[in-house]
């Protein structure tokens, strides 16, 4: 067997292992509140991968977790627990729109490109403050990244009811709509928007740069040991900056996306959750971005079946929410697992 | 080496066997896109937050349960929808995997555009959305909406509110300074000032639908101002009424009825009639007649009631309220009669002029009437 399948056997079988642990417990809680587990997870599993519609359905609330668990993840190998990725969508979204508006008669493509690259470096910068902060002046990140998301939906909220409001927005404040020509469409064949594609592209492009570059080796580096990356003399500031700032792109385009993909105008609705359900995601994927698609899409299918299962079973909402919770409280419970199966370990050479 | 590569081999087969027993699992129990087979009615709900928030949405549920006891409905509901795709997919779920008629998305944010791109794409299924923004030549013809005049009755509990009201200063928590909101507190003030002149009510903006903790600082910051009777236009009034009921003070409620929250203080509400709008819809599409595309109405039409008075409201209030609920009822109440000054001094409205309530003018309200402590800035 090839030495890196032998070593990705083990988180993946922890990984599964938890998963039917998680499986179980939420059964036990779906018994507890009356209703039979095996019909319930046959309903999650017709709404969520049964049918092609359930695909898409799953796969449309997995594209956005994609690009926002980045937020999360790639800080993380900078040893950075970042939790700002949802101020990153909501700049970027936000941003995005208003160049789209700036540029009434440019040609769509062009408008599209701008949009993208305004929101990726909107988002960019937004997380890249809070990694600022953390080098240059110890602040916490995780807190300083949750308080810019608080700004960053302040600021939408302000400027979509003033300056930037579309006057016919009576009662849903929005800026104006950036065209119907504008808007990126869908992937041919299927009712998926192009979100998808780029969620895939980013995590396989992050996935080489922090694994097969120096740069990816350096930051690993960095998040291992500060201290041994300072005398070895690693650029460590630099690093924290351009990582948070990948991090913060892939989250600013993804509101670039909710805008151009969904809306077509920038509003409170750029502030849907989206970031925090990346952490989870993050998380769960223990900050791997190749790991992160899978994980999306198991999410995004949890909550795709959350429709079903309440009408089927008068279950509430927040049945998936237990599920999500008892799935992240049992992984990180197996992150104590790591390392004590002697099967997994080198053998040998130590 | 040898023996973890024997472990891979069986635990492959047992992952295959595993998936295959799931994929199949799936096929069983598949449900196609058919309607429902049998000639019941079947209608879905689609709520922005929990059943049960003593609000918005809790209106919209009672409205369906009651609905759903109709043996001829098949009545389902899905709550804490976000206005994004997700709606767009809850929709086509409902469609396709429920066999769904009838579709009621009841949050402002569905509409546009989330219903104008589904809709299209399902001519044979209503979507009828709360909101009151359909536009005839516009909009898909498959799309309706509905809304009721819900300021009427804030008028109504505004007279409550100012003939209880000890001190003359009423409290407003609001989300946001948008028409609908501004409506309600110009009618909640005007009808406070029409049996005590010189009332006045503060308002505050909590900037967004569902902020429990802003929505109990500024229910406390009121009350530390002196004002004894408040009420709220959010999305849920239940943090606001429990404040007021902790502090000493009188309420009075939004959305539906919240009397159990506040026992003492709640002096009544302005609640919405749902059931009435979703028990027409109902007839109207088992009798297979054509459902109008704008329903909109208020006390008259049965689509608003005020919450029934506590007891502590005065026998003379009482007659005031029902007086001004009687002249809704027969359709001769204007409430926005010149003259009336915004409450920088500017007039609005000239004497002599008068906008009922279909006005569309009404539509489009940014100022507050003089008598409100606030601005549509903050």
């Amino acid at each position: 067997m090839p030495k890196s399948l032998h070593r990705a056997l083990e988180p993946f079988l922890i990984i599964v292992g938890s998963l039917s642990v998680s499986m179980v417990l939420f059964g036990a809680f779906v018994a507890a509140a009356g209703a039979n587990p095996f019909e319930v997870y046959q309903t999650m599993y017709r709404a969520a991968f049964g049918t092609l519609f359930s695909w898409q359905n799953t796969l449309i609330r997995a594209a956005p977790l994609m690009l926002t668990a980045l937020c999360t993840a790639l800080p993380g190998y900078l040893g950075l627990i970042t939790i700002g990725g949802e101020g990153a969508v909501v700049i970027g979204g936000l941003l995005a729109a208003i160049a789209a508006l700036t540029m009434p008669t440019a040609p769509p493509m062009i408008v599209l490109v701008t949009m993208a690259l305004v929101g990726m470096v909107a988002g960019g910068i937004w997380l890249t403050i809070g990694g600022a902060l953390r080098h240059y002046r110890a602040v916490n990140e995780t807190i300083s990244s949750l308080l810019l998301n608080y700004i960053a939906i302040a600021l939408l909220n302000h400027l979509v009811t003033g300056t930037f409001r579309d006057p016919e927005s009576l009662n849903h404040p929005s800026t104006h709509h950036i065209g119907e020509a504008n808007m990126l469409g869908l992937i041919p064949g299927t009712d998926l928007h192009w979100g998808l594609v780029f969620g895939v592209v980013a995590c396989i492009l992050t996935w080489f740069l922090m694994h097969h570059t120096v740069f990816g080796f350096a930051s690993q580096i960095a998040g291992g040991n500060v201290r041994a990356a300072q005398i070895a003399g690693l650029p460590v500031g630099r690093l924290i900056l351009i990582v948070c700032f990948v991090a913060g792109a892939a989250g600013g385009l993804a509101g670039m996306l909710e805008v151009a993909a969904i809306h077509g105008r920038a509003n409170d609705t750029l502030n849907a959750n989206y970031g925090y359900a990346g952490i989870l995601v993050a998380f769960v994927a223990r900050n791997n971005p190749l790991a992160i698609m899978p994980v999306a899409v198991l999410l995004g299918g949890i909550r795709a079946s959350s429709g079903l299962l309440q009408r089927v079973h008068e279950l509430p909402d927040a049945t998936v929410l237990v599920m999500q919770g008892i799935i992240f409280l049992v992984i990180l419970f197996s992150e104590t697992l790591y390392g004590r199966f002697s099967r997994f370990q080198k053998q040998g050479v130590s | 080496m040898a023996a973890s590569r024997k472990l891979t081999r069986r635990q492959l087969l047992q992952g295959t066997a595993a998936a295959g027993a799931l994929g199949m699992l799936g096929r069983l129990d598949w449900v196609g896109e058919a309607w429902g087979a049998s000639d019941k009615v079947t209608m879905g709900f689609i709520f922005v937050g929990p059943r049960d928030d003593y609000g918005y949405n809790q209106a919209h549920f009672e409205g369906k349960s009651a609905v759903a006891k109709l043996d001829w409905v098949k009545a389902f509901d899905e709550e804490k929808v976000p206005e994004t795709v997700e709606v767009q997919k809850t929709m086509e779920s409902m469609i396709k995997q429920s066999g769904a008629q009838v579709l009621f998305p009841t949050s402002f944010g569905y509409f546009d555009p989330h219903i104008l791109k589904v809709a299209p794409q399902h001519p044979n299924v209503l979507f009828l959305h709360c909101g009151g923004l359909y536009q005839a030549g516009k909009h898909p013809k498959n799309v309706g909406s509905y809304f009721g005049y819900i300021d009427e009755a804030q008028y109504v509990a505004g007279i409550v509110a100012g003939g209880m009201s000890k001190s003359g200063k009423l409290g407003f928590v609001a989300a946001k300074p948008i028409p609908q909101v501004l409506r309600n507190i110009n009618n909640y003030t005007l009808g406070a000032r029409s049996v005590r002149p010189n009332c006045t009510t503060n308002v505050i903006f909590t900037g967004d639908w569902s902020l429990p903790v802003r929505e109990a600082e500024a229910t406390n910051s009121l009350v530390d101002q002196g004002i004894d009777v408040i009420t709220c236009h959010v999305d849920s009034p239940k943090v606001v009424m429990t404040t007021c009921e902790a502090r000493g003070i009188s309420c009075t409620g939004y959305h539906c009825n919240q009397a159990k929250l506040a026992p003492r203080g709640y002096l009544t509400g302005a609640e919405w009639n749902w059931a009435k709008v979703y028990m027409d819809y109902a007839e109207m599409i088992r009798k297979g007649q054509k459902v109008p595309n704008l329903v909109r109405g208020g006390f008259k039409e049965g689509l608003v009631r005020v919450s029934a008075y506590n007891e502590v409201v005065t026998e003379a209030v009482r007659k005031q309220a029902d007086a001004a609920k009687a002249k809704f009822m027969s359709g001769e109440m204007v409430v926005y009669k010149g003259p009336i000054k915004d409450n920088t001094g500017r007039v609005v409205i000239a004497a002599g002029k008068e906008h009922v309530q279909t006005d569309i003018w009404l539509e489009s309200m940014d100022w507050l009437v003089e008598g409100v402590i606030g601005s549509t800035k903050s």
